[in-house]
């Protein structure tokens, strides 16, 4: 009930922080977690590569 | 100047294009944003009957759109892979997934927050919203298959069959509003002209454009981290320099 009040007193806030916030939050982690999977592959490469190399294959 | 689209079809030309096209892609993104955002809360007037409410539309609609449009998109790359054999095709599909999974989400989230101040509910089993959340469950269905088999041809082959059969979804998403009573409303713009004031347009579109871009580029960036997934024993990737 309180919700419906305050949403009613502040509209720009509610849409600012519920949806563009959620939004944009979502997409920010979205992009930390492609990012943080490229340095986790990109480091699995080069360790699977550097064994390789030491085993002479 | 003929380009030879073939060319890029394959994972070793197709990684370094990707890399290259990527900050034009989320730079664009974040401009076209920025404007979408300043035309939507600054230029665009107040509804008549929503009042300030009706500016989720300037997200939601976007976001729903994307999110039916992706899942035709996996769908494409996937029957492409199944048709072909093309591993590139398979990659994207499975790269396109998360985030048409995500748009999905935005949707929905958004399409409560606007419903509860407009229709005096979070939630209700209309047509629209069911189907729209029938679409994630779709997304993380394909997510989750591909993810239970170990072999990436077979889970690639496997996913592609429930990403296709789950196309015919997006039209029932698209048509609900025709066909059934419900309380989402239906299309504000049509074929025939449209009642929205053109700031109220130009937001919307410009978002859409952004949230396009956007996908696009978060697409390209999980597409390369598959590809050296996936090629990690090949000559290709070792002569990579970000490798060596």
């Amino acid at each position: 009930m309180s919700l419906d009040i305050w949403m009613r007193e502040n509209p720009l806030t509610y849409v600012w922080i519920g949806s563009y916030g959620v939004a944009f939050l979502i997409f920010a982690i979205e992009i930390a977690m492609v990012m943080h999977k490229r340095k986790i592959t990109l480091q699995q490469v080069r360790l699977m590569r550097e064994a390789e190399e030491s085993e002479g294959i | 100047m003929a380009i030879n689209w073939f060319k890029y079809s394959a994972p070793t030309t197709f990684y370094g294009l990707a890399g290259k096209l990527i900050p034009w892609f989320a730079i664009s993104s974040v401009i076209l944003c920025a404007i979408a955002l300043y035309i939507g809360f600054a230029v665009a007037p107040m509804d008549a009957t929503q009042g300030q409410f009706y500016r989720i539309i300037f997200i939601h609609v976007p976001t729903s759109i994307i999110s039916m449009f992706l899942y035709l998109v996996m769908a494409g790359y996937a029957a492409l892979g199944l048709i072909f054999n093309t591993r590139l095709s398979s990659m994207m599909a499975s790269a396109v997934a998360p985030t048409g999974a995500l748009f999905a989400f935005i949707s929905l989230w958004t399409g409560a927050l606007w419903g509860k101040p407009m229709w005096g509910a979070w939630w209700v089993w209309d047509a629209r919203l069911t189907s729209e959340l029938i679409l994630l469950f779709l997304y993380l269905g394909f997510i989750a298959l591909h993810a239970s088999i170990d072999d990436p041809r077979r889970a690639d082959r496997a996913a592609a069959l429930l990403a296709i059969v789950g196309s015919v979804n997006v039209p029932i998403i698209y048509f609900s509003v025709k066909w059934w009573n419900t309380l989402h409303q239906g299309s504000t713009i049509k074929y025939s002209g449209t009642s929205m004031h053109i700031a109220m347009q130009q937001a919307m579109f410009t978002m859409l454009v952004a949230c396009w871009l956007y996908a696009i580029a978060v697409t390209l960036m999980r597409v390369r981290s598959i590809i050296l997934e996936r090629e990690r024993h090949t000559k290709w990737i070792a002569q990579l320099a970000e490798v060596k």
